[in-house]
């Protein structure tokens, strides 16, 4: 009986299929959120952070010294980005926001991948738009890279038909007072785990 | 005669002053409806900012958006957003975004969007800006993007709660 035969096949097709794609979300839990995750940041890793030298929306040379004694929240991005750097900006205002006058402490620091275009009365321009506590810095090349190194962040350049944009680390780093840093904010966050992180840097 | 002239011109003034309680915010093109294209507003000194809409294929045949022109920014391109390992990256797709028939696709932040790239101003929340959209088969058609807040996501389209 060849249809029997074609509907055992096709029995047998299936439980293959279906075995293959459990085993495949089991493996995928398993390396995402089970015991074969990544280990995250530890004792062990790189040190993230140091020291840097910028240059702020005013034009004043500015280095992480000055920023000691007070949180952190470091973030790298550039003013032709549509999408993540305004939704950043505006999810840590909306945060601080919701912390009340505790978080004047955080200062919140928007460092440029893009010093070519992002000049200080750029930044000073742009920043207009959010919360006036934030920090815009730029620098020469050598500097913006020294301190994309420090924080292990990233930032390249990518020619398009009409000129370049730039891929970028799109989380926030937060730093503890003495500079050290404690955990990041990684971008999609929700507001409730990011307000409880950001919350942990102020204590 | 007058009269009647007058009356008209009246009854479309009286149209014309609200625009958006009248229509839905809606576009047809042959079978495609391009639903409430948006803009987010962008902050001084900006040079460029994300556009959004849905287009639904009623008909039998694909088609696919190629991007288009507007009266706000030197180009008007399609781009994709993506994020691996904490890294944000975007791309032009030249290819543009295809609409198989049937389906409808949205176009939103840190996915597929319109970018508006040279932007001849600042986009102001509140504001209309004017766009021809160039589909492949369906051809070209006249859109208003409605410029919502900075960081506005797609949910929160005030006035459009019912799409």
């Amino acid at each position: 009986m060849p249809i029997l035969k074609w509907v055992r096949y096709g029995a047998w097709s299936a439980v293959a299929i279906v075995s293959f794609v459990s085993a495949a979300i089991l493996l995928g839990w398993w390396r995402v959120e089970g015991p074969g995750r990544a280990a995250t940041v530890g004792q062990n890793a790189p040190a993230i952070g140091g020291p840097f030298t910028l240059v702020n929306q005013a034009g004043k040379t500015v280095t992480d010294r000055e920023f000691r004694g007070k949180p952190m929240a470091v973030f790298f991005g550039f003013t032709n980005c549509p999408e993540v750097c305004p939704t950043t900006l505006v999810q840590m205002a909306n945060l601080t926001k919701q912390i009340g006058p505790s978080a004047d402490q955080l200062q919140v620091l928007l460092i440029t991948v893009d010093p070519e275009r992002d000049t200080p009365e750029q930044l000073a321009l742009y920043l207009q738009s959010f919360d006036p506590r934030v920090v815009g810095l730029t620098g020469s090349r050598e500097q913006v890279d020294a301190a994309l190194k420090a924080y292990k962040g990233y930032a390249k350049k990518v020619p398009t038909d009409n000129g370049y944009t730039m891929d970028h680390s799109a989380s926030v780093y937060l730093m503890r007072a003495d500079g050290s840093f404690r955990t990041m904010i990684d971008y999609h966050e929700e507001d409730a785990s990011a307000l409880a992180k950001i919350r942990m840097v102020l204590e | 005669m007058n009269r009647l002239v007058m009356g008209a011109v009246a009854a479309a003034l009286s149209f014309a002053q609200f625009p958006t309680v009248a229509s839905a915010h809606d576009y047809a093109v042959g079978s495609l409806k391009i639903g409430h294209p948006w803009a987010r507003a962008t902050p001084p000194a900006a040079k460029v900012g994300g556009g959004y809409l849905k287009i639904e294929n009623s008909g039998t045949a694909p088609d696919r958006l190629l991007g288009g022109t507007t009266e706000a920014a030197a180009r008007l391109e399609i781009h994709e957003s993506t994020f691996t390992d904490g890294i944000a990256r975007m791309r032009e797709k030249t290819e543009g975004v295809a609409v198989g028939p049937g389906e409808t696709v949205e176009l939103r932040p840190n996915a597929i969007h319109l970018m508006l790239v040279d932007l001849k101003g600042q986009l102001k929340q509140g504001d209309t800006v004017k766009a021809s959209l160039r589909f492949e088969r369906a051809g070209p058609v006249e859109v208003e993007f409605q410029v919502q807040g900075i960081g506005a996501q797609p949910q929160a389209t005030p006035g459009h709660a019912t799409h």
